[in-house]
């Protein structure tokens, strides 16, 4: 994980088009969006854009100020530390049609707290969440048994209740 | 035919009587509701023209012409320039109103500008009908998706019901925080429903609150940097005309004892005579004040954002400075300048607080430090090397400025002329200067004085290029039929000039498509739109043209042929610090061997 990685949690309100400023206003200003998930919140009227970028403070700060401009913007959090928890989901088909691989596989899976979704006699349908680093882990772990598909989520977070100051 | 600028008195015969304002509750059709929002937000004059997806709105100003005028423009862009130069000379929220697809894509190069110089701006857009959109409909276009990056907010009315709080929120946005233009698109079948007409009381908006008072540590915090140092500078910008704070900022340089310097978007916010005024600064500013600006040790920044043009190159910019900056917008500080003290709040409220936190104590004298300005000041002031045969751009400046005492309100287009207006238009107040700066639009002068002269009964200069004029050169029609004041001085030299400057400098004088040639005939232009034209070729006939084409009433255009290839000094090129700018070499002969 780069030192220059930063994830942000927006709370937006839920209607056609703040989805697009959000987005546009990276774009527009040359920062990048390298991930990027939202859904609605609790409140079915405002929506949760948990986002990853690159860049120095500077950068980030005026990232921050810039999405706190944005009209319908409730909240901009830069979640930082250790103080929040972060995780993405990761959907892979991986081969494994003779019993060393299955046990292979069962033993990945068991270790990344994941579960099987699906399976036939040649391949497994699995699900694994986790940190970044923990789904690169496991992808490593169970690639000389083949991936034949892969998708992965970007990740979304969340601050520990005790730092929590991001209630929606 | 009616002649040129005379009122049609046919139409004022067929006026409906007086329209009624709407009551709470009444069943009206969207389009009136646009109109009674106008009506409730104060406005009784707007910019526009008409079209198909529209035509129900205007059909309702129609029937409420007795209380709102509208001013039919020739191009939409002017319509948003002219409600740009309106907001700026009035501190109202200017209006602009405009139909679907091409009508609304003509205003976005306004959008920017008013985006860019914070000039508060409502326009309304007819949009195709609902049904329709994404269709790629007659006159179809995506207007909020192009318009979002260039507006601070914009709308696509979904609901007739949700016009009266729509209005109410447009207006509030425009003109509070930091002001802006906010554009709502209503697709004709949303006009034309009926509904009952509610007006908000107040906006309900909980993600947007700017803030306007400082925070009192960080005014706590400027006051203790206030004190510590000798050489301080004011460097106001267009925030404090903004917010009206000209009294507190004479206030603050009164009681410090130090200079001020203005930006482009700040001029006329001090008064220009006032020995402690040093100018504008920046790429064409005066010696004094990018002097002061990299001499300083502390720099007190209002209602400005560091401008590219103003800092010059950022590694040298103002190196021995403490630096406390004063923004409305928080996305300004640290942007572009590292500062020591940013406070975030309204100019006038948070100047207003400094005052009441610095300790009470006589003016410090700053003797050294005056010293050092006042020998800036006589060495290189401006100046320009006389010309009998021709007449020098900056000469009609000078003469412009002892004929108006800088009392009119005065636009400008873009280019040479408009940094020659900068140095030597003394507008007298705020409110007085309309300018292109943060997008340097051409064709922003002509539609901008325009709008600014619907409420002056004094004349409203524009002063222009030849290449600049024609870029909205078609609202003299407008202007000629509503019988405005405008005079307009093409400062023609048969070049883009900046451009050809920047090659002389730059691209050892290879003039690449710079060249005008004296066509058309502006005196010509005038008279075939029912103006005056006046022309003035040698310096002995310029004043006399001047005081006639103010002397004569209604839109005139003063042609004046100045020498060709005048540049614009003093400059500091691009990548270069305050201190290394370029003084006048047929001026100041052996500036770059003078110690400094």
């Amino acid at each position: 994980m780069s030192d220059n990685r930063h994830l942000i949690s927006i709370l937006v309100e839920n209607s056609p088009g703040e989805l697009a400023r959000i987005v546009g206003l990276f774009s527009g200003r040359g920062f990048n969006i390298d991930s990027l998930a939202v859904n609605t919140t609790t409140d079915p009227e405002r929506s949760r854009v948990v986002l990853t970028t690159q860049g120095d403070a500077r950068v980030v700060e005026q990232i921050t100020k810039q999405l706190n401009k944005l009209v319908k913007v409730y909240k901009v959090h830069h979640l930082q530390g250790d103080g929040h928890v972060e995780r993405e989901l990761c959907l892979a088909t991986i081969r494994a049609s003779t019993p060393a691989a299955r046990d292979d596989l069962e033993r990945s899976v068991r270790l990344t707290g994941g579960k099987v979704l699906s399976f036939n006699r040649e391949q497994f349908l699995v699900e694994v969440s986790g940190t970044e680093y923990e789904i690169d882990q496991f992808l490593e772990m169970v690639r000389p048994l083949g991936v034949r598909n892969m998708v992965r989520s970007a990740p979304v977070a969340i601050a520990k209740p005790s730092d929590d100051k991001s209630e929606d | 035919m009616p002649s040129p600028g005379q009122v049609n008195t046919d139409l004022a015969e067929t006026l409906p009587p007086r329209s009624q304002a709407a009551v709470e509750g009444e069943s009206m059709r969207g389009a009136r509701i646009v109109i009674e929002g106008l009506l409730r937000e104060g406005v009784d004059l707007i910019f526009g023209y008409p079209g198909g997806a529209i035509l129900h709105v205007y059909d309702e100003l129609h029937k409420a012409q007795d209380r709102i005028r509208h001013i039919l423009v020739r191009h939409e862009q002017g319509a948003v320039h002219a409600a740009e130069g309106f907001a700026r000379s009035t501190g109202r929220v200017g209006v602009a109103m405009v139909t679907s697809g091409p009508g609304a894509t003509n205003v976005v190069t306004g959008l920017q500008n008013a985006m860019m110089d914070s000039t508060p701006l409502v326009v309304i857009s007819g949009q195709v009908v609902s049904s329709l959109i994404g269709t790629d409909g007659f006159q179809e276009a995506d207007v909020v998706g192009i318009t979002r990056p260039c507006t601070k907010y914009n709308y696509l009315v979904k609901d007739v019901k949700d016009i009266a709080r729509v209005m109410k929120e447009a207006f509030h946005l425009a003109r509070s925080g930091r002001p802006g233009p906010v554009l709502v698109d209503i697709p004709k079948d949303i006009t034309a429903m009926e509904t009952e007409f509610y007006w908000p009381e107040s906006v309900n908006l909980p993600s947007y609150k700017p803030t306007i008072r400082g925070h009192n540590l960080q005014v706590k915090k400027a006051v203790d940097l206030i004190g510590t140092f000798e050489r301080a500078i004011i460097y106001a910008g267009g925030g404090v005309v903004a917010s009206g704070a000209e009294q507190e900022l004479y206030e603050l340089s009164s009681r410090l004892n130090v200079p001020v310097t203005a930006t482009l978007m700040g001029l006329g916010c001090y008064p220009p005579g006032d020995p402690r005024y040093l100018g504008m600064l920046g790429m064409h500013g005066t010696y004094s004040a990018n002097m002061a600006m990299y001499e300083s040790e502390l720099i007190i920044a209002v209602g400005a954002r560091f401008d590219d043009r103003v800092t010059g190159v950022l590694s040298k910019f103002a190196p021995k400075a403490h630096k406390i900056h004063i923004d409305i917008d928080p996305t300004s500080l640290n942007k572009n300048v590292q500062v020591d003290v940013p406070i975030v709040g309204d100019a006038k409220t948070v100047l207003r607080q400094l005052l009441e936190a610095l300790p009470e104590q006589a003016p410090p004298p700053r003797e050294t430090w005056w010293q050092e300005l006042r020998s800036w000041l006589s060495r290189y002031p401006l100046a320009y090397k006389k010309d009998p045969e021709s007449i020098k751009p900056q000469f009609l400046f000078e003469e412009l400025a002892s004929l108006t005492q800088g009392k009119y309100i005065l636009s400008t287009d873009v280019g040479q002329h408009q940094m020659w207006a900068a140095q030597y238009y003394p507008a007298d107040s705020s409110r007085k200067w309309l300018t292109s700066g943060g997008l340097g639009t051409m064709g922003y002068g002509l539609p901008a004085a325009m709008g600014a002269a619907t409420r002056s009964d004094e004349p409203v200069v524009c002063i222009t290029g030849d290449g600049s004029f024609q870029m909205c050169i078609q609202e003299l029609a407008t202007c000629v039929h509503e019988g405005l004041n405008v005079k307009v001085i093409v400062m023609n030299n048969n070049f883009l000039g900046m451009v050809r400057q920047w090659q002389e400098m730059f691209y050892s004088r290879r003039y690449s498509e710079v060249g005008m040639k004296y066509f058309p005939d502006f005196k010509l232009i005038a008279e075939a739109y029912g103006a005056t034209g006046l022309r003035a070729e040698k310096p002995s006939e310029l004043r006399a043209v001047l005081e006639q084409g103010f002397a004569t009433p209604g839109t005139v255009i003063m042609d004046v042929i100045v020498h060709k290839e005048s540049n614009v000094f003093p400059m500091i090129p691009a990548g270069a610090g305050h201190n290394e700018l370029v003084m006048d070499p047929e001026v100041f002969t052996d500036f770059d061997k003078e110690p400094k």
